[in-house]
């Protein structure tokens, strides 16, 4: 079972990568629309500015992520990949999300430094799949500027400068804003959590 | 609530953990991968590895130690020393580095922080200040791992350093490096006042004491710690939980 790791040229995606090695999951590293249409569980990582998504409207890989997802493929958005996952960015305003969660991705308040980084602590708000097992209140590493608001579908929040969704969940759609392959043991468990999840 | 992070930082030459007294009469601390395993294992937040290796010979050994310690590291991993132009960063990167660190090189020619940055994002570049104090007042940047003088005021070189898209400062202290006296908390506090990046504490920490110091004088976001961990990964456990103990908010139990 083929687990496509999305590369749109955002950043640095070895280590995700070597975490699903670490984890004996099968998986690719793809910027081919075809090979993400046919994966098993299809992950969108991700660093660096909203702006880079645009070229995943425009090499067909959006089109295979969206064909995956109505077949109900399991999909995780990791911190960039995440905010694409909602329907736009204060940072890139004419840059088009997969909108598969509503509203804008903003900055951080000017009170805070910024981008956030460092262990933060998750809130669990929300019953959750893709956090099973975890402990409540896990540390987990973040690095952004730009954060995503809480919604219908947050399941865990953080608190910076005011609160916002640390992970989204719905369905088969997740989302977390941190960086799991970064995040030691705990997050070693969240991306094995997503690897034996059920189609 | 965002915690203070404390890094595990490992000086390479030759493939081998060495740390210097004020850059000095380097001893040899053991295997890179097996040391930011171990600290990992005991808590540490990052580990950073800077490579001080002299000669081209012995820095090629660098990318090797790099994916050698990358391979069962799963918290967050810098690379420092002799990264000098984006090709430098890649080969790092690809290695399985998450964040470089330069210093001479972006003395020498500033717009290397832009060109990683934008390839990279900001998150994975740091900027090393080695700061000396001055004769008269304030510190003065220093290149080539502190022999070579800058010219440039380090308060003003970190300004300029994140307005060119540095994601943290990471600040030694060269009168403190090695001498277990405590962070140079004045120095830190200047520069982390007027920066809205992070800055990691460097140079001179000899006791918890210091690293709740500089956490809450000095204003840092993080502390680097070298020669106190190398003896014994148990120090790093102590040291955390003598900072949740004073106030500090530390990953702890993690």
């Amino acid at each position: 079972m083929t687990i496509a790791v999305v590369d749109y040229g955002a950043g640095n995606l070895t280590s995700v990568k070597k975490a699903l090695d670490w984890l004996g999951q099968d998986s690719i590293v793809t910027s081919d629309a075809a090979q993400v249409a046919q994966a098993e569980k299809v992950i969108v990582p991700g660093v660096g500015h909203f702006a880079a998504t645009k070229t995943l409207n425009h090499n067909g890989l959006k089109g295979a992520i969206e064909t995956a997802i109505s077949g109900g493929i399991p999909f995780l958005g990791i911190c960039l990949g995440m905010q694409w996952m909602f329907a736009s960015s204060a940072e890139a305003p004419d840059v088009a999300g997969l909108g598969v969660f509503p509203g804008e991705c903003v900055h951080f308040p000017a009170d805070v430094k910024s981008p956030h980084v460092g262990w933060n602590q998750l809130q669990l708000v929300g019953k959750s799949r893709l956090l099973r097992d975890l402990p409540g209140e896990s540390f987990v590493y973040f690095t952004h500027s730009y954060r995503v608001p809480l919604v219908q579908d947050t399941v865990a929040a953080c608190v910076y400068g005011g609160t916002f969704s640390a992970v989204v969940e719905r369905d088969h759609l997740f989302g977390v804003q941190f960086h799991p392959e970064k995040s030691g043991p705990i997050g070693v468990k969240l991306l094995q959590n997503f690897c034996e999840l059920k189609c | 609530m965002l915690t203070k992070r404390i890094i595990a930082c490992l000086d390479v030459d030759g493939g081998r953990v060495v740390k210097g007294v004020q850059f000095l009469n380097l001893r040899d601390a053991g295997d890179p991968a097996e040391l930011a395993f171990a600290h990992s294992q005991a808590g540490a937040d990052e580990i950073v590895l800077l490579d001080i290796s002299a000669t081209a010979e012995k820095r090629k050994t660098l990318l090797d130690t790099v994916r050698r310690t990358a391979r069962e590291l799963f918290i967050p991993f810098t690379v420092g020393g002799g990264v000098r132009t984006l090709d430098d960063a890649s080969a790092v990167f690809d290695a399985g580095a998450d964040k470089v660190s330069i210093n001479s090189a972006a003395l020498s020619d500033p717009g290397v922080i832009t060109c990683i940055a934008e390839r990279f994002g900001s998150q994975a570049v740091i900027v090393a200040i080695d700061a000396k104090r001055s004769n008269g007042d304030g510190y003065e940047a220093y290149a080539r791992g502190g022999r070579t003088p800058s010219g440039r005021d380090a308060v003003a070189w970190a300004r300029e350093a994140e307005s060119r898209g540095a994601g943290e400062i990471l600040l030694t202290s060269m009168d403190r490096d090695g001498t277990g006296k405590g962070f140079d908390c004045q120095l830190t506090c200047a520069i982390s006042d007027v920066v809205r990046i992070p800055v990691i504490a460097s140079g001179g920490a000899g006791s918890a004491k210091h690293f709740v110091e500089v956490f809450q004088e000095g204003h840092a976001d993080a502390a680097l710690a070298a020669s106190i961990l190398h003896y014994g990964v148990t120090e790093l456990a102590k040291l955390k939980q003598e900072l949740a103990a004073a106030g500090i908010p530390v990953r702890w139990p993690c």
